[in-house]
């Protein structure tokens, strides 16, 4: 179904008027380059203070909560490793009655995050019952392809061919034999009005996609991908060239789902060979040129399709016109 | 005053729950538990209650969802049984270790396998050591006057704990019983609104649930223990202060029988009444008979217990569950562990009983009583009935 979604209200965040103020405080835990920690910190300086944070169980809520220090400044809440998204249900349930009971004055914004691991696997039925429900906030993805708090291990986002410790290459595989599980269009299933994926490569993007999943009424889901150095056995200062080098190759396009409609919000004219992408880490140093062609190919094939979704899903008069470019 | 009237058990806990002002119920249906949510779901559909109603998708995110709803600052209130609070049974842990005053009604049913819908209490006896205080209620009418009950004592200052109140699936669920429903004025005399010490607000952000350290979750292990063994006296008062509002009063451990009585009988939940009219048949044809009620059973009521069972030589205890593979059942455990060591250690009778909804009779009380008398149950514990089916 395609439905209208007023973002009208969404006040645009430009390289001029980027806040100053940060919620998640430097001194935290992560690792050196990791690109987690900085999706987040931009996604808090877009939501700003009067937001509520849930947390599941991950890297980001380890290293940003060891008891009796806190990086937050904002309320945070972590209760477990799959049910963030009830969590963030209960939590913008009761500030809805409290506010109509008038014990609360200002309903605040309420933010979940979760790794690919809290999403795509042991999260998805928590997930999927508070989108369906229709609860207001704004789930977010923290995708760096694996479960990393626990030691590198595979998910069900972890690309094809990549190495993890639970999906090893060896004489009778190739490493992780499945396609990375497509959580987006998953979340874009459900129809709520917005979903979107970003990159913190891309992060005046990313930090407008995060308001405008916080304008509309109703769940929003944001999918950000997000370097891990230490599991992806990378350049610490190369995390966001990386990030950025897996959009221009395709990898991880970027495009946003309103109402339904899909919009590719940063367009590959000339993308990058995904060897470029695979180069800057060792993950995926096992694999035989074959097996890159695979991943090429499927790439491109992915791309094309999501070309396909927007072209079909675009509204109606601008699929009538005649293209005005020569 | 509260008026009279002939009502089924699930809806009495449902206009406690109603009565008690809840601003959040996060619920997913299973039997026996299924008629207080969906009548609580009425209410809110309705407008009697002013409430946000979250119809989750699993009884982990029911809790899950709770949990949160709770740090938010609402009164909130959920209910399961059996396989649904096994599902929770995660995230119970952290709802006492973040001291969050949830209320909960458990429906008691045995857990699969075989699948059963009827009564044990094998769900409430795994989830013995989840830092929540535990009641049972034995009659419909305690169902309501207890949960009330519950949101008082767990919102106490001096408790912060969350709080289940047990009633045997079917057995009181789903029974009509005359029950007295008290005035909306009464209960807000009773129980005030509920106000956090501490809240998710954005004005005074605090960080919840982090992680604890080697240095410092022994020590937040030692401040849990302290919260429930200090829930005791709180309990006590609590339902002393009900007693004086509403006149009606509740005991942490009750008796009947005969005073002093040699041979006791040790129930819990709603088997206590077929046991209590056994024993009272009993002592009418003289025996030496007597009863004691576990009515909270976390944190253990130690003292009372053992006034409640002073000179006695021989406890017949009534599992209503079964620890496979243990010494015997878990209330037999409970006690023995409580009398090791004392001089006035009377001998255990362990019967485990009543298992997935199956009846004991007065007729079976009074053979057991027999029994226990002459000698012929001996062992750590014996199952009972099973032996006359087999043969
Ligand atoms: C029920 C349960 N199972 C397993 C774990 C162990 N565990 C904690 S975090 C984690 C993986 C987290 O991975 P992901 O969600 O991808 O986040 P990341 O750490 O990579 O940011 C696992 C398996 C747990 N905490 N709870
Ligand atoms: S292991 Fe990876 S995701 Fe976790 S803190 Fe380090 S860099 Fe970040």
């Amino acid at each position: 179904m395609l439905r209208d979604v007023d973002l009208s209200g969404y006040e645009k965040i430009t390289a001029k008027n980027i806040p100053w103020e940060k919620f998640i405080t430097s001194g935290h835990r992560a690792c050196q380059g990791c690109a987690e920690v900085l999706a987040m910190g931009m996604v808090m300086k877009a939501a700003g203070p009067e937001t509520i944070v849930c947390n599941a169980t991950g890297c980001m809520e380890i290293i940003t909560s060891p008891f009796p220090q806190s990086a937050w400044s904002v309320p945070w809440l972590h209760v477990a490793f799959e049910n963030v998204a009830a969590v963030a249900s209960g939590v913008e349930s009761a500030n809805r009655a409290l506010e109509r009971k008038g014990k609360l004055k200002k309903r605040p914004k309420v933010i979940a995050f979760a790794g690919d691991g809290g999403t795509a696997d042991i999260g998805m039925q928590a997930l999927s019952g508070a989108l369906e429900r229709g609860h207001d906030f704004v789930y977010v993805c923290l995708d760096n392809e694996a479960y990393m708090n626990t030691g590198i291990q595979r998910s069900s986002s972890t690309p094809y061919g990549a190495m993890t410790t639970t999906s090893p290459p060896g004489r009778k595989s190739i490493g992780q034999h499945t396609w990375k599980k497509n959580m987006a269009m998953i979340a874009a299933a459900h129809e709520i009005p917005y979903v979107a994926t970003a990159s913190p490569a891309y992060h005046l993007d990313l930090m407008n996609k995060v308001r405008k999943a916080l304008t509309v009424e109703g769940p929003a889901y944001l999918h950000i991908f997000a370097t891990c150095p230490t599991g992806w056995r990378s350049d610490p200062a190369k995390s966001v060239e990386l990030c950025r080098l897996a959009v221009q190759s395709k990898v991880f396009p970027l495009y946003e789902v309103v109402g339904g409609r899909y919009i590719i919000t940063q367009k590959v004219k000339k993308p990058k060979p995904v060897t470029e992408y695979f180069k800057l880490q060792r993950r995926f140093r096992h694999l035989t040129p074959d097996s890159v062609e695979y991943i090429q190919k499927r790439v491109e094939e992915e791309y094309a399709r999501l070309e396909a979704f927007e072209k079909a899903t675009a509204p109606l008069e601008e699929v009538s016109e005649p293209s005005t470019e020569s | 005053m509260g008026k009279r009237v002939g009502l089924e058990v699930s809806l009495a806990v449902a206009e406690a729950v109603k009565l008690a002002n809840v601003d959040v119920v996060s619920a997913y249906p299973i039997t026996p538990q299924t008629h207080i949510v969906e009548e609580l779901s009425i209410y809110v559909a309705n407008g009697e209650l002013d409430a946000e109603f979250i119809p989750v998708e699993s009884e982990h995110s029911a809790m899950s969802a709770a949990l949160g709803a709770a740090t938010a600052g609402a009164r909130v209130y959920t209910a399961t049984a059996s396989q649904g609070l096994a599902l929770m049974h995660e995230i119970l842990f952290i709802v006492s270790g973040m001291r969050m005053p949830l209320v909960m009604t458990v429906a008691n049913r045995a857990l699969s396998a075989p699948i059963s819908i009827w009564n044990d209490h094998g769900d409430i006896m795994a989830e013995r050591d989840i830092g929540w205080v535990q009641i049972f209620a034995e009659n419909g009418q305690e169902a309501l006057d207890l949960t009330l009950c519950a949101f008082k004592i767990a919102e106490d200052k001096r408790v912060l704990l969350p709080m289940i109140v047990n009633i045997d699936g079917f057995t009181l669920s789903h029974v009509i019983e005359p029950v007295i429903i008290p005035d909306h004025a009464e209960v807000d005399a009773f129980l005030p609104p509920y106000t956090p010490v501490l809240r998710l607000d954005t004005e005074n952000p605090v960080t919840f649930g982090p992680v604890g350290v080697p240095e410092m979750y022994t020590e937040a292990r030692k401040q849990l223990e302290q919260a429930i063994i200090g829930s005791k006296p709180v309990v006590e008062e609590v339902l002393d202060g009900f007693g004086a509002a509403f006149d009606r009063h509740y005991k942490l451990v009750e008796q009947n029988g005969k005073p002093g009585a040699k041979t006791r009988f040790v129930t819990m939940g709603s088997l206590g009444e077929t046991c209590m009219t056994a024993v009272d048949e009993l002592v009418a044809e003289g025996q030496d008979a007597g009863q004691t009620r576990i009515r909270l059973w976390r944190p253990f009521p130690e003292e009372e217990f053992l006034a409640a069972c002073a000179g006695a030589e021989r406890l017949v205890v009534i599992d209503r569950a079964l620890s496979p593979g243990a010494v015997c059942g878990p209330v037999a455990s409970e006690l023995k562990s409580l009398f090791y060591g004392r001089p006035d250690a009377p001998e255990i009778v362990n019967l485990v009983a009543g298992l997935g909804g199956r009846d004991v009779t007065v007729r079976e009380f009074k053979e057991m009583f027999a029994m226990a008398v002459s000698g012929k149950l001996s062992g750590n514990y014996t199952m009972w009935g099973v032996e006359s089916h087999a043969s």
